[in-house]
């Protein structure tokens, strides 16, 4: 049981219902990871609101007891952000799955921040619109979490991760007080605090109400895969693609450990196994427009030396061809017991030089690294399989992962395009931002939650936290 | 004091001081470095400070002890045109970039009302786009970085050099916009397109109305343009309304984009333009009132929107965009009428953000009004982490009607 105080835990209970007060052990332990399996924490306690008014009395209660929380949505996340330990309450939201509202006129919707991800493109779809950031995660992962990671996906090449698409919110902010950001049509409102909210790491408060904007589904919609027998060509195809004005979709590459795994899975899309590399362009638009751009890329990729290129237009080809790329993080985990999905930047033109190096640090540290990612816009996947009973192996792991992001920032990178910070790359904020920056992060978020109770010890290193504080307000 | 102002600023950055034409010492950094230097001694010593861009939008009219102007941060520190990103110094003025970028096939795909001579800083400040956004979004979306100085001198960096990156909180967001209120943007990493092939221009010509309705179903057919914008009579000096359609791509792509948009917008004819030429008169002609404004309304609001606006503000230059939805105005009003509009358009979920207008305006009315219940607080809060004791004069929030 937990070790939570009778009278928190009786106080939960009456907002919610004591059902949805979760103190047993093994109720708890559901929620001791996320997406990655490298950070564990077991929380006080979970407690689970079914509404706005029941977040804001939990938010109100923990604020007059004093107590940390973190918030959680379907626990998809890749950098250890949501977890909360044995003094922290967590307050996973997925009971709050209500959409709105849809507004086909305005193409906008009104919704709960536990709503999944794909579900919201079902509701959407029969006015013809859909909901544009797709994690890899879709079919389970909330919007709030979303919001709060600013995730993206692979059509955020074209369409904008998170962050261009949220255009209200409203929020619990960790005092309980509320406030409503932004406005529909996506005009501010005063400061941008919407876009400084997306993406904050669930340190500024909770998403109770998110109105996000919604895109027409394209007329037409065609997917080439082309397989290249190196990954520097199939990288320098990506660079003409772009060079040339052309905006796909979605350009993602997977390289031969990758392709691999795919194939020997369930999963199996048909990928040439011998391939060094298989590239997935994605063009949409109207017909006229994919038909030309159809010819330009299918020049760039065979002038890169693609050996082959197959072309999909149907909905169902389309999915056959990006299965393997959807689940590919599954498929890999056929290859060892574990899995790393790490998430890195570089600038396009660095990616061949970069994934050169990858390959290096892997072997050097005899680690299978397995690369599926966002070509388009530079954001890496690189997969290290390991086994988290082998504490030599894990130690291996931590040290190539820390050698990849100090590659991918020397190439002039960043540490996350997607997955956050969270608890598991707060190590690697000072490789790419000074000391003030990172003070600077800190006060902001003060700013929201003066008592630094809200997803505690995330994102930025605490001893950063200390260094300035602003004066008080004439 | 103002003796004293330029003796220490002297002794800092030596020739760089001078004085503006009321007199005020004026210093003009040329590196981030020297912008935080100065706000720094600003802040040691209590003095009100005003920004100014290259001064072709806001007047130079704000009270201070000093001037800090962007025009010494006039640099062009990188173009790396196969990642599409630029590092660009705040003071450098979007013409003398624009040709920079055309030298490498590229684009920063920013059309901001004002003077082609306007600072890149003014425009991000401002977070004020032109009808191209439309298809590329506002300024936010154009800046994957940037680099400011506190009011009380220390250089804070925020985001970075590549398309997607969420490292930290993402403070760009509260300098886009922010009208000078946290910090001076000294250098910005902007995103560039790469140039397309072709560009083609269309406009018609008509009563709001029928050219409203052609414009949405330019928008319901999904026509691949850059932009689709209504301009005032005002505008373009005529007696009609224009609709302006502007397509890029490959030149097959455009001219039969441009045939859809001509089939979709039916009895209302597209006649082809010069796109170029049209598009900087309009941008220039929000220069002739002394005040701009703009309101985030939905598309299909715009019309009624406009009405309102016209009755509230009175007659003046307008640009409305029927795809992403937002108006623009500009033209000769007061803060009386500046809080009326506000305070009519907030029941409507509609702000009013105040673009430009002489001193008395800005201070009466901000540039945000007032702020809504809960987010007052937590913005000055934001504040205070940049300007922790109130040295930039920047009058963000006042009191509506």
């Amino acid at each position: 049981m937990s070790g939570a105080d009778p009278d928190l835990v009786r106080a939960l209970g009456a907002i919610v219902g004591p059902r949805w007060v979760k103190i047993r052990d093994a109720e708890r332990r559901t929620y001791e990871a996320d997406g990655l399996p490298t950070h564990a924490s077991v929380p006080m306690v979970a407690v689970l609101p079914g509404s706005k008014a029941e977040v804001i009395a939990i938010v109100r209660l923990l604020h007059e007891r004093r107590v940390a929380w973190v918030a959680r949505g379907a626990g998809t996340g890749l950098s250890g952000g949501a977890l909360a330990d044995a003094e922290t309450v967590l307050i996973p939201l997925t009971r709050m799955n209500k959409i709105l509202g849809i507004d086909p006129t305005a193409r906008r919707a009104v919704i709960e921040p536990g709503v999944v991800n794909a579900r919201l493109s079902e509701a959407a779809a029969p006015f013809g619109l859909g909901y544009a950031p797709d994690p890899s995660s879709q079919a389970a992962c909330t919007i709030g979490g979303n919001v709060a990671e600013n995730a993206g996906g692979p059509h955020c090449l074209k369409y904008g991760a998170t962050t261009a698409h949220v255009v209200a919110l409203e929020v619990v902010l960790p005092d309980g007080s509320l406030a409503t950001l932004g406005c529909p049509q996506g005009e501010p409102w005063g400061p941008d605090l919407v876009g400084l909210f997306v993406g904050s790491e669930g340190m500024f408060g909770i998403a109770l109400e998110i109105t996000v904007r919604l895109e027409p589904v394209p007329a037409a919609v065609r997917t080439l895969l082309a397989d290249f027998g190196s990954v520097r060509a199939a990288t320098e195809s990506v660079g003409a693609i772009i060079a040339s004005g052309i905006v796909p979709a979605a350009l993602e590459l997977l390289d031969q450990a990758c392709v691999r795994a795919v194939e020997a899975s369930i999963y199996a899309a048909g990928y040439p196994t011998d391939a060094a590399a298989v590239l997935l362009v994605e063009l949409d638009g109207t017909r006229a427009a994919v038909e030309a751009e159809t010819m330009m890329v299918e020049r760039f990729l065979t002038e890169a030396g693609a050996r082959t290129i197959r072309s999909a237009e149907t909905a169902e080809a389309r999915a056959r061809l990006w299965q393997g790329r959807k689940k590919a993080f599954g498929a890999m985990g056929r290859i060892a017991p574990d899995l790393v999905v790490q998430d890195a930047v570089v600038p396009r033109s660095a990616l061949p030089d970069v994934l050169d190096t990858i390959t290096e640090v892997g072997r050097r540290y005899d680690l299978t690294i397995a690369n599926v990612f966002h070509a388009g816009d530079g954001n890496l996947h690189p997969n290290i399989c390991y086994d988290h009973r082998d504490l030599a192996l894990r130690e291996r792991v931590h040290r190539a992962s820390k050698e990849i992001m100090e590659a991918c920032v020397a190439a002039g990178g960043s540490i996350t395009g997607e997955h956050g910070v969270g608890a598991d790359k707060m190590e690697y904020m000072p490789l790419i931002f000074d000391p003030t920056s990172l003070a600077t992060m800190c006060a902001v978020r003060r700013a929201f939650d003066p008592a630094e109770r809200a997803n505690p010890r995330k994102v930025v290193p605490t001893r950063y936290c200390r260094e300035w504080r602003p004066e008080p307000i004439r | 004091m103002s003796r004293l102002i330029l003796d220490l600023l002297g002794a800092e950055f030596g020739v760089a001081v001078t004085r503006d034409p009321d007199g005020l010492p004026r210093v003009a950094p040329r590196t981030s470095d020297e912008t935080a230097a100065a706000l720094g001694l600003a802040h040691r010593h209590g003095w009100r400070v005003r920004v100014e861009g290259r001064g072709t939008w806001m007047p130079a009219d704000a009270p201070a002890d000093l001037v800090v102007t962007t025009t010494g941060l006039d640099r062009i520190g990188s173009i790396a045109p196969a990642d599409l990103v630029a590092t660009v110094q705040a003071g450098t003025p979007l013409r003398t970039l624009a040709a920079a970028l055309a030298g490498h096939r590229t684009w920063l795909a920013l059309d901001p009302p004002g003077s082609p001579d306007r600072s890149l800083g003014s425009v991000l400040a401002t977070a004020t786009a032109g009808p191209a956004r439309h298809r590329f979004g506002p300024v936010r979306d154009h800046v994957l970085g940037t680099t400011v100085a506190t009011a009380d001198g220390r250089l804070v960096r925020a985001g970075g050099t590549v398309v997607k990156n969420v490292a930290g909180f993402d403070l760009t967001k509260l300098q886009i916009g922010g009208f000078g209120g946290f910090g001076i943007i000294t250098e910005a990493n902007v995103r560039l397109r790469a140039m397309p092939a072709a560009r083609r221009t269309a406009v018609a010509t008509g009563a709001l109305d029928p050219l409203f309705h052609a414009a949405q179903a330019i928008v319901a057919a999904e026509v691949d343009a850059i932009v689709i914008e209504l301009l005032s009579p005002m505008v373009t000096g005529s007696a009609d309304w224009r609709l302006l359609v502007e397509i890029a791509g490959t030149e097959a792509g455009a001219t039969s984009e441009l045939a859809r948009a001509r089939d979709a917008a039916g009895d209302v004819a597209l006649m082809p333009a010069s796109g170029g030429a049209l598009g900087v008169a309009a941008g220039q002609a929000f220069l002739e009132g002394p005040v701009s404004i703009r309101a985030g309304a939905l598309p299909a609001s715009l019309p009624d929107i406009a009405d309102l606006v016209v009755e509230e503000l009175g007659p003046g230059r307008m640009s409305l965009g029927p795809g992403r939805g937002g108006l623009r105005w500009s033209g000769t009003t007061s803060v009386e009428r500046i809080r009326r509009l506000r305070g009519l358009l907030a029941h409507r979920e509609i702000p009013v953000t105040l673009e430009r207008a002489p001193w008395p305006i800005r201070e009466g009315a901000g540039h945000f009004g007032e702020l809504r219940e809960g987010v007052a607080p937590l913005s000055a809060r934001v504040r205070a982490v940049f300007d922790p004791t109130g040295v930039l004069v920047a009058p963000l929030e006042g009191r509506d009607g």
